[in-house]
């Protein structure tokens, strides 16, 4: 079953902080590979709180565990790191800057 | 008591570099040249003072540990060799280094480009097509009785600007703090900030540059006849435009919520108009929430040594400026660098994979002070001493004001500065 | 050891007027006659050349946030404009606002070797000392703007002018700057309510001072500290109708103490405020005949692409509203503002072309050249690589009567312009150029070839042709060195810092603290430039 989201990413404090731990570190892959997705629209599609789900975007997919966040319907929320780089594109439009949010994304459980 | 107890320094006004917000109260206590104690600072800025390994460590080639001359020598051979050498980075370091780093590409004829322009490019595109009325985070504190939060998430990038800059400090004209203020976030969804805001403005992903021109329309009297315009109600737009109107001094924040998202620098441009304008009303700045402690620095040396903020080419031996065209990852997506020199940033963790996998096929220097992704894949790396931390220098704050970085450690490491120099006087090309 | 031989020498300064003249360097200074050993000495050849000291700028705006943020704004403005490196110089790029190391380059190409940096914020000093170490070739320091500054307008309304001093001797030394510089006191403040000031004894909000206090406070301040230089005022109602009357006030509200006005062009015009203006030129010219404690610089109008840039906030969002052109403004807090925008002088343009009238009329109305300098606001009136062209202006009425022919009818019907027709001469250009300005600065060591002057000195070809005469000149020496030849550089040279350090009580500081920690988002400790930032600082006395 796939469903049309929007994908953003972004900083978060977990992100944040484990940069310091460095980038190899356990603290900053947990905190950069996940997906938070609004809860109706896991329990629409199924998914519990942790499952590994597919992310598909038309650059590439990854595959995260996820969250419940506190995002609208139809919005996804990957932190920025080397989980939300796979799903990214390199067109900028002219002005330098890849399309990191408002991404069309689709979710599948694996 | 031994002696050891007594070498136990208070640094007090210590200056954090982590991010744009530059605090500069931050209170240091080393011990034995190490750090033992950091106040005041936030959960962003602590790890700065306390996961950085000063210890001096030897540069790399292919992996493998070098003397200094050796890897300042192959990095001199990788850029006299490259015929369209890139250099990236520099938001993480010194205004001292960044004037190297430009200096550099000039003497090699490279391009030259820094994280803003996967930051706050647009931002400055914007500022180009339409200006920029702005102000210092003092006017703020002081003055402002309306802010404006719009994509940014201060409460999680910026952890102490509503306490010192715009929220709840008290100022001469805001003696009663956080009650003196009105307080809008705009965002796509709840945050940490938005828990901040008396007022929460949701709107629909890629639907800013709508809203705002909807929020333009309505100052210039405009009826809107819809009922929600990007998913916020047309009613809610009109009260904001009367707090807008009526304040006494409103300032805008923005973030990577309008230049990440559909639109780019076009939502900033529309943002920048909107506060243009309602200074026929009221007193109204924005100012950008500048990411990186010193990526502000580097918009600005590259000015002035260039002309352009960045994404600039010396190819032709004089700049040329290039978004789209000798922006980062457009240049990497395309396969047009043969080599590049990483100052101070991390594009591996932060690129599109497809540009930023082209580091890991060309050769790449890396000079860091942190172990970066982006090293291991270079062909040569310098861990530099960290500014702020064990090497002095000049940082812009967001506002663009300049503050001095005093180094809190006894310097153990070679300086940025010192390795692009002796990288400069190594190359050939431009002699 | 390096003598110029034969040449004409213009050095108002000792009163040589075109006299043939050799002039002998050595380690970068002047030599007296006595202390000269031809022997292996260098010769430069200046038989039939002219010879004047390096020129000296007393006001353009090359460095600082402002100027940084008129290049950030204005890519336009470089793409044409672009110079390649060479084996031993920088490329940059700019018109209006050229790159650091093109604009030290460009003012040595047309003989200039001291330029003084209008308008700092002290707040921002730290950038523009950082942009002064990537300026090359030029001596040049920075006026502090403080006729907007809390901490002074607190100090006038509590009747405590000594604190004022000792706080402005404190800046300045905090900042490394070298004069005060007032922008439109107190209406820069107004401007952080929405509002101006148009009088005198209007009142700055919150408060309860007025310009004039401002102004004679720090009049009073300059002389008590003894500062090489005078206040540097720029008055209030810049640029608008009828501002020559508030301008002779504010000349008569100093009460003979000393002072400069800059740009007076833009503050010498008549007609009705909110109307076409007319030139006010010969009013303010005959109060500043008969004020000897007044300087003033002319901030000629050359036709062309121009950028605005000034601490006056108000003013330039009413800039921006008139042209519909893009605006930057930055309010500095507790000190100042300030804003850019781009601007088009039309020769065709009813108000430009007064304009233009305006700054010619006072350039020949006021009768001592010694009080008189030639600037062109740089960038705000036109780019300074222009001054070889007002220089033809000046020197040749014929040359001017047909540039005047030139404008719309409607403009120049009934100006003054017509009628003056005094040429300056090779002298007084060497006086509105350097000796003057060097005198006016109170730069002992700069403007003459006298013995122990910098060996800062320019050598012209001279032509009829007055405007390529200056513009390409056959040498430049910078301290001794050559450093441009026929009009091209030849050689990059580091510049100097020059800045002051008046003593002041420390009692001031614990006041400081206070203010820093109940108004700043810096701490007071972070605030000064510390002598880091000036590798080649040259401090100039006070008293």
């Amino acid at each position: 079953m796939n469903e049309q989201f929007t994908l953003i990413t972004g900083r978060t404090p977990e992100q944040g902080q484990g940069l310091h731990e460095g980038k190899d570190s356990e603290a900053y892959r947990r905190a950069t590979a996940l997906v938070e997705m609004n809860p109706e629209d896991m329990a629409h599609l199924g998914i519990e709180e942790g499952q590994v789900v597919r992310v598909r975007t038309v650059t590439g997919q990854v595959e995260v565990p996820v969250c419940a966040g506190t995002l609208p319907p139809g919005l996804l929320f990957i932190p920025m790191g080397p989980a939300a780089n796979v799903l990214i594109g390199t067109e900028t439009e002219s002005t330098g800057m890849p399309p990191f949010k408002g991404l069309a994304a689709e979710v599948e459980p694996t | 008591m031994s002696p050891r107890m007594s070498a136990i320094r208070v640094i007090e006004n210590v200056v954090c570099s982590f991010c744009g917000c530059l605090c500069d109260d931050i209170v240091v206590e080393v011990d034995d040249g190490r750090i033992t104690r950091v106040r005041k600072v936030c959960a962003n800025g602590r790890g700065l003072f306390t996961h950085y390994d000063p210890a001096p460590r030897r540069p790399t080639v292919d992996g493998r540990e070098v003397a200094w001359e050796e890897a300042v020598a192959e990095a001199a051979q990788i850029l006299d060799r490259a015929d369209s050498p890139l250099i990236y980075g520099l938001s993480s370091t010194a205004t001292e280094a960044q004037r190297k780093a430009v200096a550099l590409a000039d003497k090699l004829g490279a391009m030259i480009d820094t994280t803003s322009s996967v930051c706050h490019g647009p931002t400055s595109l914007a500022m180009q097509a339409v200006g920029e009325p702005t102000c210092t985070l003092g006017e703020v504190r002081n003055r402002a009785d309306l802010l404006l939060f719009w994509g940014c998430n201060p409460a999680v990038s910026h952890i102490r600007h509503f306490a010192r800059y715009s929220v709840t400090p008290k100022g001469t004209l805001t003696p009663k703090g956080r009650r003196d203020r009105t307080v809008v976030v705009v965002d796509v969804r709840p945050t940490a900030s938005t828990r901040a805001a008396d007022l929460f403005l949701q709107v629909q992903p890629g639907a800013d540059f709508e809203v705002l021109a909807t929020l333009r329309a309505l100052l210039q009297g405009a009826e809107i006849e819809a009922e929600t315009v990007g998913g916020v109600p047309t009613a809610q737009l009109q009260d904001l435009v009367e707090r807008m109107r009526t304040c006494r001094f409103g300032v805008a924040f923005m973030g990577m919520g309008l230049t990440q998202s559909r639109g780019r620098d076009l939502n900033v441009s529309e943002l920048f108009t909107l506060v243009a304008e309602l200074n026929q009303y009221a007193r109204f700045c924005v100012i950008p929430m500048r990411g990186h402690g010193n990526v502000a620095g580097a918009d600005q040396v590259l000015t002035w040594q260039s002309g352009y903020p960045f994404a600039v080419s010396f190819a032709r031996g004089y700049p040329r400026y290039g978004p789209g065209e000798f922006s980062t990852v457009d240049v990497l997506a395309r396969g047009e660098a043969d080599a590049a020199l990483i100052l101070a940033s991390d594009p591996v963790a932060h690129f599109p994979s497809a540009a930023a996998r082209q580091l890991e096929h060309i050769p790449t220097i890396v000079l860091d002070p942190m172990p970066t992704l982006t090293a291991q894949v270079a062909r040569v790396v310098f861990p530099t001493a960290c500014y702020g931390v064990d090497a002095a220098g000049t940082a812009y704050r967001m506002d663009g004001v300049p503050i001095r970085l005093r180094p809190v450690l006894p310097p153990a490491r070679p300086t940025d500065v010192d390795v692009l120099e002796r990288i400069i006087e190594a190359v050939t090309v431009g002699n | 050891m390096l003598g110029i031989l034969n040449g004409q020498v213009y050095d108002p300064l000792n009163g040589v007027d075109g006299e043939k003249r050799d002039i002998w360097i050595r380690d970068g200074r002047i030599v007296a006659p006595e202390e000269v050993e031809c022997k292996g000495a260098e010769i430069v050849d200046a038989t039939g050349l002219v010879v004047m000291p390096g020129g000296v700028d007393i006001h353009s705006h090359v460095v600082g946030a402002k100027v940084n943020a008129g290049r950030k704004f204005r890519p336009e403005d470089h793409r044409d404009h672009a110079r390649a490196r060479t084996s031993f110089s920088r490329s940059g790029s700019g018109y209006t606002v050229p790159t650091t190391h093109l604009t030290g380059y460009l003012y040595t190409e047309m003989g200039y070797t001291t330029v003084m940096e209008a308008a700092t914020a002290p707040l921002v000093a730290r950038h523009t000392h950082e942009e002064l170490e990537d300026t090359p070739m030029l001596d040049m320091g920075a006026f502090i703007t403080m006729g907007n500054n809390h901490f002074i307008m607190n100090c006038i309304r509590d009747g405590q002018p000594g604190k004022a001093r000792d706080y402005v001797a404190w800046l300045l030394g905090a900042t490394k700057g070298y004069a005060i510089k007032i922008v439109n006191p107190g209406g820069v403040e107004n401007w952080k309510w929405g509002r101006n000031v148009g009088e005198l004894d209007d009142e700055v909000i919150g408060f309860g001072v007025t310009p004039r206090q401002i102004i004679t406070t720090l009049a009073w301040v300059n002389d008590e500290l003894g500062l090489p230089h005078v206040p540097h005022i720029h008055g209030i109602n810049l640029g608008q109708s009828g501002n020559a009357r508030t301008t002779v006030e504010t000349i008569e509200a100093l009460e003979g103490r000393r002072a400069h006005f800059c740009h007076l062009q833009f503050l010498s015009y008549g007609g009705e405020p909110g109307k076409l203006p007319r030139s006010g030129a010969a009013g303010v010219a005959r109060a500043v005949n008969e004020h000897p404690n007044v300087t003033v610089d002319v901030g000629q109008v050359v036709f062309g692409e121009a950028t605005t840039m000034t601490s006056d906030g108000p003013l330039q969002y009413r800039l921006h509203q008139l042209t519909g052109h893009k605006w930057l403004n930055d309010d500095v807090e507790g000190e100042t503002g300030g804003g850019v925008v781009p601007v088009l002088y039309k020769r065709q343009n009813l108000f430009n072309a007064m304009q233009w009238i305006t700054g010619l009329e006072l350039f020949l109305l006021v009768d001592d050249p010694w009080r008189v300098f030639l600037t062109t606001d740089h960038p705000n009136a036109g780019p300074f690589v222009h001054y070889p062209h007002v220089i033809q202006l000046l020197m040749d009425r014929d040359y001017r009567a047909e540039a005047l022919e030139g404008i719309p009818p409607r403009a120049r019907k009934g100006a003054l312009l017509a009628e003056l027709d005094r040429e300056y001469s090779l002298y007084e250009i060497a006086i509105i150029t350097r000796a003057g300005t060097a005198r006016a600065l109170g730069l002992k060591n700069k403007g003459h070839l006298g013995a122990g002057a910098d060996a800062d000195v320019t050598i012209y070809t001279p032509l009829d042709d007055r405007e390529e005469m200056f513009a390409r000149p056959r040498y430049v020496l910078k301290d001794g060195e050559i450093v441009v030849h026929d009009g091209q550089l030849v050689r990059e040279r580091p510049g100097r810092t020059l800045y002051v350090a008046p003593p002041y009580d420390p009692g001031i500081e614990a006041d400081l603290r206070a203010h820093f920690e109940a108004c700043y988002t810096i701490s007071f400790d972070n605030y000064p430039v510390a002598a880091e930032y000036l590798p080649r600082g040259e401090m100039i006395p006070c008293g």
